[in-house]
């Protein structure tokens, strides 16, 4: 049985909450950069800019990574997973870049972000924001902005649904990943 | 948009490719076309893997084309060419096969003189082979850049009308084009002096138009093909300046096409033969376009092909 651990109306506010934290990190909002990790990282950093927005009527420059190139499984993963584009239409040297993930678990993701974020220059730092923490992980790896820690189980799988993708917001946790498994 | 997934082995031709593979390559090329834009042109996609570039025949752009795309994913690369290779000492294509399979090469790029070359080696060996051109059979990456500069610049082929004109026989890109645009659903021109023009091709989905002028009338494309005199052993038309004279692309014949129309080249243009110079470089021209773009559709290729299935 799965089990709804954030709502839709949660879900809003953990994304305001880290909307006001990521701002309150860093005194100059001028200086950052928002860059969501494919694919739902990318509709949680608009979200995040949308809210920054709002509060301090500044427009934050927006990016988009796809992170398969950079796969470390990906000569293990049998078929090639579909690239899609990655689009940093702006300047990294001058910025603070917060990447945006939804889940944070063992880490590589994460890993395979910033090797390709350093692929398109040197920003001045990166902090990492995600809706779920779940534990778990293989790499030194930490975030800077969490909307929920949620103890897993490694089998346990964490499902997040957002109205852009899914037409409906909400974070589930299912019992156990059969596919994974077998 | 989902997408079948890529099980090939190998690319052989675009006559083997169902449209959604041709349409996921696309897509996929899409996605790399950004690469060749950042500071670092490079992704570690490729890491580790080692392509070999056999090329048995002259061919600077593709090589060239080649050979930046491997290396803008992190793959190494070694180049063979014509006149270095034991294949000028009497080797097999089989034992080339062995040979390379024996070297742990894991991709191999084949340029070929002989139709149905690329399709051989593939049959001799586990390893991946790309078809850089065999013979005057097909030259499918040149094909899939053409049909993605046209997509790019129209949006999508379907219903278009487009139109190659020049030595059809002997060109194996007009051959590649031919399969992947009418699997697109474009409908293909084909225009050239008779000698030119292979028999029968009708069969494959095309028209056949001797009259140039009536040709290009209404053209979304037009891509000129180079009269290809080192694969003519006897004379097919009187002489180079006669072919200019009437099949030659100048401002005059381009202004039958469509107001919007784009002009192509797959190279090396032949300036004042298959196009007039100014011609060649006005804004209507793709030729550039489709050089830059090689790169991105290669990048696709090989990547799709590293993640497939071997059959070892």
């Amino acid at each position: 049985m799965s089990r709804t651990f954030l709502d839709a109306s949660e879900i809003q506010r953990v994304i305001s909450r880290i909307a006001h934290e990521i701002l309150e990190r860093n005194p100059d909002p001028k200086s950052l950069a928002l860059v969501g990790i494919r694919t739902r990282g990318v509709f949680l950093a608009e979200r995040i800019r949308a809210k920054i927005k709002e509060i301090c009527s500044l427009e934050i420059p927006f990016g988009i990574l796809d992170i398969t190139l950079y796969r470390d499984d990906l000569s293990e993963v049998g078929v090639h997973p579909q690239v899609k584009e990655t689009k940093i239409p702006f300047d990294l040297e001058d910025h603070t870049v917060v990447l945006v993930d939804d889940v944070l678990f063992t880490g590589r993701t994460i890993r395979a972000a910033l090797n390709a974020i350093a692929d398109f220059g040197r920003p001045r730092a990166v902090q990492l924001a995600v809706l779920v923490d779940r534990g778990h992980r293989e790499l030194p790896i930490k975030a800077d902005f969490v909307g929920k820690n949620i103890p897993t189980s490694r089998q346990e799988r964490v499902l997040i649904h957002l109205q852009e993708t899914d037409s409906k917001d909400e974070a589930l946790i299912l019992p156990e990943d059969r596919e994974a498994l077998s | 948009m989902t997408h079948s997934q890529w099980n090939r082995k190998d690319l052989i031709g675009l006559r083997d490719l169902k449209r959604e593979e041709i349409e996921l390559i696309l897509d996929t090329a899409a996605s790399f076309s950004e690469v060749s834009q950042r500071s670092v042109k490079k992704v570690p996609a490729l890491r580790g893997k080692t392509v070999v570039n056999l090329f048995l025949e002259p061919s600077t752009r593709t090589r060239m084309s080649f050979e930046i795309a491997e290396k803008r994913l992190s793959a190494d690369t070694i180049g063979m060419t014509g006149s270095a290779s034991s294949m000028t000492k009497g080797e097999s294509l089989r034992d080339t096969a062995q040979n390379i399979e024996a070297l742990k090469v894991d991709l191999i790029v084949m340029r070929h003189p002989s139709s149905g070359a690329a399709y051989r080696l593939s049959q001799y060996t586990s390893k991946a082979v790309v078809n850089a051109g065999d013979g005057i059979n097909e030259h499918p990456t040149q094909a899939l850049i053409d049909i993605y500069t046209i997509r790019e610049m129209k949006k999508d082929v379907k219903g278009l009308k487009i139109v190659y004109l020049g030595d059809i026989l002997h060109s194996r890109v007009a051959r590649s084009n031919i399969w992947g645009l009418t699997k697109l659903g474009a409908n293909v021109v084909v225009c050239g002096p008779k000698t030119l023009i292979p028999k029968d091709i009708e069969e494959l989905g095309v028209k056949v138009e001797f009259d140039p002028l009536k040709a290009v009338q209404e053209a979304d494309a037009v891509t000129l093909l180079r009269i290809q005199l080192e694969r003519q052993n006897e004379s097919l038309f009187p002489s180079l300046r006669e072919y200019a004279d009437t099949y030659g692309m100048n401002e005059k014949m381009f202004q039958r096409a469509k107001p919007d129309a784009i002009l192509m080249h797959p190279g090396p243009v032949n300036r004042g033969v298959e196009i007039e110079s100014s011609l060649a470089d006005s804004p209507r021209s793709v030729i550039l376009k489709q050089v830059t773009n090689g790169i991105a559709v290669r990048m696709a290729v090989l990547y799709l092909l590293s993640g497939a299935p071997t059959h070892e």
